[in-house]
């Protein structure tokens, strides 16, 4: 059964969500990848503001293509999140509550999941096409020369994803691959 | 400067900037290589006595064509050509990789697994009907050229040709700019995707094709490279290829695509485990003994319960293709390529 779920996330909306889970989340995001994350994290060590207030909201890892004429956003599916592990506590420490990509996170950021009481998800690699209808509206907020690593603010409707790391330590990639695993 | 082709002894001039005459006579037909070595001494040997300005059987009649029946391709047909790749290359998906994953969705045992096989077959479906890219990771361009050996390109430089092919290609079709000038230092974006990566053969023949792969980071970050020892032996690189994919997890886009390169040595490995995956999705290795390997390294990639996605499953991979070719006394270098599942690459001939 799919758990539809908004944002700003609520501590007990994360509370309630478990590894394995599947949700259709909708409200607003931020999208932003290598080079965004690497300017986020420089102005949180400066004490400088950021271009959003990451309180309960989610980031999703990734890089669209260019729109079409029309479109809102063009392919948009995620990206390998482990990439952004270096530059998550610092976001979890400001309140951040969900992170959306594809594949392993560090144990670092797995514990911090825990500690700080969030969650990741994973939505479905490589269905770009899927995941930008979902997005209602989409506008780059900060870092438009950085390109397809802009940071992005989009509003999403029934975007689905999957519960991988939850606030507890469960984790669906090894519950799940224990379970089909045959040698 | 003059090369000697290791496996023919055919000697080549090595032109100034162009290092690709080393790939002279190496994988002009996709298919030399190992599979070939049981007559390979004998064909050497055979060579050895011919006269080298004389016409010999072994390798098609000769050198070809004479100087007279050279053919001109101009440099801006190649531009077009790689262009019209670009603008198709990640929204129309290989026919074969849509079955694999049709098969690969009545295979599947776990419902998540299904639904994510279900998502990504609606996905591909789309991105051919609204000719928009399936996956947003549009990928660096590789594009291998084999070049007959009686083509002359005129008109301008065959880099600068496939580049602006590339520039022209990603523009018009709304593909995303992913390369930055410099690996290490600034990381600024060139916004055009270029320059592409480019492996240049020669091959027999007048005519010039042009394959485009449309390389993603995800699945290419996962790959890797081993100089295993001769006694290391198959259940060597059987453990290699398993580890790479067991470690690759969910972070390549299961289900992968698995290129192996075996032999060779330590630049060419990694080319020919590239080169695997532009060989249509299932497609066997010609030698049999290759192509068991094959089967036999799929299963066992299936069952480490990996899955679509990584949520668990029992299709982690849609298929293994092996390029493999002789190598030196001492050395057994494999290599792994992933591929997601989106897989995008075509071919033109000119």
């Amino acid at each position: 059964m799919t758990i539809k779920i908004e944002t700003p996330l609520s501590d007990s909306v994360v509370s309630s969500l478990r590894a394995g889970d599947e949700v259709s989340v909708s409200g607003v995001m931020y999208i932003a990848r290598d080079a965004a994350h690497k300017r986020l994290v420089s102005l949180i060590e400066s004490g400088e503001a950021l271009p959003f207030d990451p309180r309960g909201q989610i980031i999703y890892y990734a890089g669209p293509t260019p729109p079409k004429p029309g479109q809102v956003i063009g392919s948009v599916g995620p990206t390998t999140s482990g990439r952004m592990d270096p530059y998550t506590i610092p976001l979890l420490e400001l309140g951040l509550k969900g992170m959306i990509g594809k594949g392993y996170r560090s144990a670092a950021v797995r514990k911090g999941l825990i500690e700080h009481r969030a969650v990741y998800f994973a939505a479905i690699g490589g269905a770009g096409v899927l995941a930008g209808q979902c997005m209602k509206s989409a506008k780059p907020i900060a870092y438009e020369e950085l390109g397809p690593e802009a940071l992005w603010r989009v509003e999403a409707e029934d975007f689905p994803a999957f519960v991988v790391y939850d606030a507890y330590g469960g984790d669906l990639y090894e519950e799940g691959t224990s379970k089909y695993r045959v040698c | 400067m003059v090369l000697c082709c290791a496996c023919c002894g055919l000697t080549a001039a090595l032109l100034p900037g162009q290092p690709v005459a080393i790939y002279h006579h190496l994988f002009g037909d996709g298919r030399r290589g190992a599979e070939g070595m049981d007559d390979l001494s004998e064909k050497n040997r055979k060579e050895d006595r011919q006269d080298v300005n004389g016409a010999n059987p072994d390798w098609g009649g000769g050198f070809g064509l004479s100087c007279a029946d050279i053919r001109h391709i101009d440099a801006s047909e190649i531009a077009e050509a790689v262009y019209k790749l670009c603008m198709k290359v990640t929204c129309v998906l290989p026919p074969e990789n849509i079955a694999a994953l049709e098969r690969a969705m009545e295979e599947e045992k776990s419902p998540q697994g299904r639904q994510a096989l279900a998502r990504i077959l609606e996905n591909h479906r789309l991105a051919g009907e609204l000719m928009q890219p399936a996956c947003q990771d549009t990928g660096i361009a590789v594009v291998f050229i084999e070049l007959g050996q009686d083509v002359h390109v005129c008109g301008g430089d065959l880099n600068q040709a496939i580049d602006e092919g590339v520039r022209r290609g990603y523009s018009e079709a709304y593909l995303r700019k992913s390369v930055v000038h410099d690996p290490l230092f600034g990381r600024v974006n060139t916004k055009d995707n270029t320059p592409a990566i480019v492996h240049l053969q020669m091959v027999p023949g007048c005519s010039l094709k042009i394959t485009v792969v449309a390389k993603g980071g995800g699945a290419e970050n996962m790959s890797g490279l081993a100089m295993l020892t001769p006694a290391s032996g198959v259940e060597g690189v059987r453990n290699f290829v398993v580890d790479q994919v067991r470690k690759a997890g969910p972070n390549a886009c299961p289900p992968v695509i698995v290129g192996v390169g075996v032999g060779g040595n330590f630049e060419t490995v990694a080319f020919l485990a590239k080169k695997a995956l532009i060989r249509p999705v299932g497609e066997r290795n010609p030698n049999p003994k290759y192509a068991a390997l094959e089967e036999e390294l799929l299963r066992e990639i299936n069952g480490l319960g990996i899955g679509p996605q990584g949520f668990g499953g029992s299709v982690t991979a849609l298929a293994v293709h092996i390029e493999a070719y002789p190598c030196h006394i001492a050395s057994l270098p494999v290599a792994v390529n992933l591929n997601c599942h989106v897989a995008p690459h075509s071919t033109v001939i000119l």
